[in-house]
């Protein structure tokens, strides 16, 4: 698959917003000038490690490790970064 | 305050997020959205404002800041998380900074929606010091004679110091324009001076009909041929602005062969409390006969939200009458707006006259001739004022809400 979002790559989130779990959907969200959006479990585990250091690279080893049994996670995690990209939710770090 | 939470952008900006349609009612909703429209009171007189026309009678009942506090702390326990401080003028009240700091602390993203009129240098400090996100600033039109022509107020220039005062304090700039005959005609000069302003956010809200606006609609309604070409120009500006200015168009209704799924379905993601403290399932939920409506001094927000006949009433699909009922659409747009229905109609139950399925729906094609005769046309404007909402109360100016069946 095409993917817009290299190993190397160092994102942040995007200004303005915020990232927190919420007790009461029992999931994570991402909180925006007029808007939210409830992430499931996969997109949460993603997002909560984007910090502005870890390269995507290291995201995607993190996850390999906490999930090993996932066929194929690198995949479902670079089309995640792709749609937060895409959505701007997150930001690069040039 | 503005038409922005009132329009389907704001709902269908929940909607894509997350899977919030009918089937997961009924039981399983939550107040993802608390509205506090914290006072009626405003300095701004205009003439499209959805409020409803006889505000005038809230005006000395407002909650407290303790009120207003528990409100927002019960809100959260059922899951809200955007909180929208509007109103009327919220800044008119002297405690917005209390609400705001408690709002942090509860976890809420909140967002200040104002005119921009009463915001200093010291208030927004402290907004900013105490966890507010983001304030979403009303714009009119790039004309100084507009701006004020339709506000009744002499604003403009104080407007653009605000917004010059919210981005400089390093929020996002969000901004609210009321699409309507006077301004409509200027879409590419409002973006170009949102793009100007270092807007993030613009979110152009044709006006729906409702409280002030339905009064004054014969002289608001633009054409259907002056609506398809600002959405044009909108999106050849939105091509070449690219992802730095998010631009939302919400479309009119009356112009739409469908109805929008106002509030994104009753009772399912949108909780306003009022200056009073009534709970409402939408802005403009008064109007509707028979109805109860729970109010924050008398029963908590758990019991308003979950078991109150009111936010029950609308829920799911078991109300619809025909067309409706049955509908392939219906869960599209769940009918439509309730409020619409009645107060151009009489019944409450029916789909919203909008559709072009509904048996009324004649009484928008009607709206739309008469908008576009010359005699109703040039009736004066009814602006948002005391004064006038004192005549409504005191049913002073039946000739103006003779055609609707409830007091807009």
């Amino acid at each position: 698959m095409t993917t817009s979002v290299n190993h190397a790559d160092i994102y942040k989130l995007a200004r303005h917003y915020r990232f927190q779990w919420e007790d009461a959907q029992q999931c994570y969200v991402l909180l925006f000038p007029e808007g939210m959006i409830k992430l499931n479990g996969g997109a949460g585990e993603v997002i909560k490690r984007v910090d502005g250091n870890k390269t995507v690279g290291d995201v995607v080893q993190e996850l390999e490790a906490t999930f090993p049994d996932v066929p194929d996670i690198q995949k479902d995690i670079l089309a995640m970064f792709d749609l937060a990209v895409e959505k701007a939710w997150l930001e690069k770090i040039e | 305050m503005t038409q922005a939470s009132l329009g389907e952008s704001v709902v269908q900006k929940v909607v894509h997020a997350q899977n919030n349609g009918v089937d997961a009612s009924k039981t399983h909703t939550q107040p993802l959205w608390l509205l506090a429209e914290v006072t009626y009171r405003c300095p701004l007189h205009c003439a499209f404002c959805y409020n409803p026309t006889d505000y005038d009678k809230h005006t000395k009942n407002e909650l407290t800041t303790e009120q207003w506090i528990d409100a927002l702390r019960d809100a959260r326990k059922l899951g809200a998380l955007q909180l929208g401080i509007s109103g009327g003028e919220p800044l008119l009240r002297d405690d917005i900074e209390d609400i705001v700091i408690e709002a942090r602390k509860l976890g809420y993203y909140s967002n200040l929606i104002t005119s921009g009129v009463g915001l200093t240098e010291k208030r927004i400090t402290a907004f900013k010091e105490g966890g507010l996100d983001h304030i979403q600033l009303s714009m009119h039109d790039i004309t100084e004679e507009i701006n004020n022509f339709i506000t009744n107020t002499k604003t403009f220039e104080l407007k653009k110091k605000v917004a010059a005062m919210i981005k400089n304090h390093g929020y996002p700039m969000v901004l609210n324009v009321v699409i309507h005959r006077y301004n409509i005609g200027h879409i590419k000069e409002i973006l170009e001076m949102a793009e100007a302003l270092g807007a993030d956010y613009v979110e152009l809200a044709n006006t729906q009909y409702y409280g002030w606006s339905l009064i004054n609609r014969n002289q608001l309604m633009p054409t259907k041929e002056q609506i398809d070409h600002a959405e044009t120009v909108t999106n050849e500006f939105r091509a070449k602005v690219g992802k730095k200015m998010q631009i939302f168009f919400v479309v009119p209704d009356y112009f739409s062969d469908r109805p929008k799924k106002c509030m994104n379905g009753w009772g399912e993601v949108f909780m306003i409390v009022t200056a009073n403290g009534d709970v409402l399932p939408c802005h403009s939920a008064r109007v509707l006969p028979n109805m109860q409506f729970p109010n924050v001094k008398e029963r908590g927000l758990e019991w308003a939200w979950k078991d109150s006949p009111a936010f029950n009433k609308y829920r799911g699909d078991d109300w619809m009458k025909s067309p409706c009922r049955t509908c392939p659409e219906k869960e599209k747009d769940l009918g439509g707006c309730r409020c619409q229905a009645f107060m151009l109609t009489g019944d409450a139950e029916i789909a919203d006259p909008v559709c072009s399925l509904s048996p009324h729906h004649h009484v928008i094609e009607k709206a739309i001739e008469d908008s576009k005769n010359p005699q109703l046309q040039a009736q004066p404007i009814v602006f948002r004022t005391d004064k006038n909402s004192k005549k409504f109360v005191n049913d002073e100016l039946p000739e103006l809400i003779k055609e609707f069946h409830a007091l807009p």
